[in-house]
């Protein structure tokens, strides 16, 4: 709170007129809208609605490619998370015991994190692909066969990889500033007590960033549901067989190319139920912030 | 350094050299493949170093592209993606500067909601709401424009928090020195808030230019018109088409070409893009 202010009454609104008019126009307009259109159902001509109640929400619990597209989702938020983080945290762990090379490891390591998600897509889509491929190719030395167009498992692994590939840079540098928080006190008088680097890592460096993990955690899953909807369209577009449909991919799908606006909407609906329920964890967190 | 352990130095520099190698095999694919000709894939895999075809496959996508995929030249679509990417940076900044002015230095009636309507837009990413924002677009005739590209995308809570924050870090004694010198509001922003903040609008710079390039599927919605295309939304059109013919030299060499301008911020601007991503989650 600032004790001096200024005592105009028109000018605050005159600053605030651009960013309040494009948030109405373009975000909370939409969002009514959608939220209406989740009630509606129109005819198979689009000349008329009728208002439906909760009926698309009904319809949408009880369809077994709903379903699949949760299930989908949270089996991709998850493993792009781990693997994301996991291989992160690895590098991290490492970097932090360099002295005169950290930098050049860390320049090294933040660059994917401006390739678009979209040629990440296209990158892994053309490593992996099943005539030309190099990784097929090395596949088929140890007798697998990949086929990411017919194989559900082998395509939902190439979008994990995809996306999880473009988050290293993110969680690195958040990991990375979390280790050098720790201080080194700590460490140092756990090895005087005889601790060795892995007991250490397990019972002080781990527990210490803690809070960076949880912030992470939050951060890579709203990652994984929201931003990776260029990686689906870039590669399999939900397929195959629905195998890597997740929800912001059905939403486009069915509201775009399905024209059921109405299921679209309930579909939205339920995302921003999720998005502001995630919202308010990582606020919480950034109050709560522990401190040692 | 607690111990020194050679050992572990040593294993700690090879998951680095590892994870390095990982993190750049894609991008080395990719440059190498966009190196070599269409008939240099044919013998089965793509080669591990580059060919002699580098300047012929770039120049020949920069004026004039596959034009079997309906694509534009890629120098074009490039173009396309600098004015869109510098208007949603530029943009995003002017408005929230202006709104967190706004809100840490004037008191007036429902400033309360008018922060809230601000932070909301954090929980409504573009593709949750994607169907009735295109409606809206399309309604005030902004398919095809620049405008229609960028404006939609420049409301910026995150950006306004930031600013917020910068502000109230700045101590009141400057406000009230420069009121009673007789500076104005405008003034004093101008004179005192703006150069103030230098450091930051920098950073947020680096962090909302990458944004504003990457942006996928609204370009993808909202041009239909090939000479509004942007690159990162045409080289999926583009993959599209060639998927039956292997062209995909062509379009490994337009994928090097979408990345390497934010790449190149990233990597020039380390210490403001370290800088504006911290302060952005904030």
């Amino acid at each position: 709170m600032k004790r001096t202010i200024f005592r105009n009454q028109l000018l605050p609104w005159l600053l605030l007129a651009p960013q309040l008019a494009i948030t109405f126009i373009f975000f909370i307009w939409p969002a009514a809208q959608a939220v209406w259109q989740s009630f509606l159902r129109e005819d198979a001509f689009g000349m008329k609605s009728t208002f439906v109640g909760m009926a698309n929400y009904w319809r949408l619990l009880d369809s077994p490619e709903y379903l699949n597209s949760l299930q989908v989702t949270a089996v991709f938020a998850v493993s792009v998370t781990i693997l994301s983080m996991g291989f992160s945290l690895l590098l991290a762990v490492a970097v932090d015991r360099m002295i005169r090379s950290a930098q050049t490891y860390t320049t090294l390591l933040v660059w994917p994190y401006a390739v678009a998600p979209a040629v990440a897509g296209i990158l892994w889509w053309f490593i992996f692909n099943p005539t030309i491929g190099i990784l097929p190719y090395l596949l088929d030395q140890v007798g697998y066969n990949w086929n990411h167009i017919s194989d559900k498992g082998d395509a939902m692994l190439l979008v994990v990889i995809a996306s999880a590939w473009k988050q290293i840079s993110y969680n690195f540098l958040f990991f990375v500033a979390g280790l050098q928080s720790i201080p080194a006190s700590l460490r140092e008088a756990a090895a005087i007590d005889g601790a060795g680097p892995v007991k250490r890592f397990f019972t002080i460096t781990l527990p210490l960033i803690s809070p960076t993990t949880f912030f992470l955690l939050v951060v890579n899953i709203v990652y994984a549901m929201f931003d990776t909807f260029a990686v689906i369209d870039s590669t399999t577009e939900g397929g195959p067989a629905q195998a890597t449909n997740i929800m912001v991919y059905k939403v486009y799908f069915d509201g775009f190319v399905g024209q059921n606006l109405g299921s679209s909407g309930a579909q939205s609906v339920i995302l921003m139920l999720i998005v502001i329920a995630l919202t308010v964890i990582q606020f919480r967190w950034v109050e709560k912030k522990v401190e040692y | 350094m607690i111990e020194n352990r050679p050992g572990l130095n040593l294993l700690a520099h090879l998951v680095l050299i590892l994870g390095v190698a990982i993190v750049a095999m894609p991008v080395w694919i990719a440059f190498v493949a966009s190196t070599h000709t269409a008939t240099d894939f044919s013998s089965g895999t793509i080669p591990m170093w580059p060919g002699p075809h580098l300047i012929e496959n770039y120049s020949r996508m920069l004026d004039s592209g596959l034009s079997t995929s309906g694509t534009p030249p890629v120098g074009m679509m490039m173009l396309n993606s600098l004015v869109m990417a510098l208007m949603i940076a530029i943009g995003k900044i002017i408005i929230s500067v202006l709104s967190a002015f706004a809100i840490v230095y004037f008191r007036f009636p429902l400033r309360n909601l008018a922060f809230w309507c601000i932070f909301i837009t954090l929980m409504l990413p573009v593709e949750v709401r994607i169907v009735p924002t295109f409606q809206v677009v399309a309604g005030l005739g902004l398919l095809n424009s620049y405008a229609g590209l960028s404006i939609p995308l420049i409301a910026s809570a995150t950006a306004t928090f930031l600013f917020r924050q910068v502000f109230l870090t700045i101590p009141d004694e400057l406000t009230e020195a420069a009121r009673i010198d007789g500076a104005g509001p405008m003034k004093f922003f101008r004179d005192i808030l703006l150069p103030l903040s230098r450091t930051n609008i920098a950073a947020l710079f680096v962090i909302l230019f990458i944004y504003g390039w990457n942006q996928y599927l609204w370009p993808l919605l909202v041009t239909t018109d090939s000479s509004y295309y942007t690159i990162v939304a045409g080289i999926k059109r583009m993959a599209d088409a060639v998927d039956g013919l292997p062209q995909w030299h062509l379009v490994m060499a337009t994928a090097v070409m979408a990345m390497l301008p934010p790449v190149a911020v990233v990597i020039a601007m380390q210490k403001l893009f370290v800088k504006g991503l911290v302060e952005t989650e904030k």
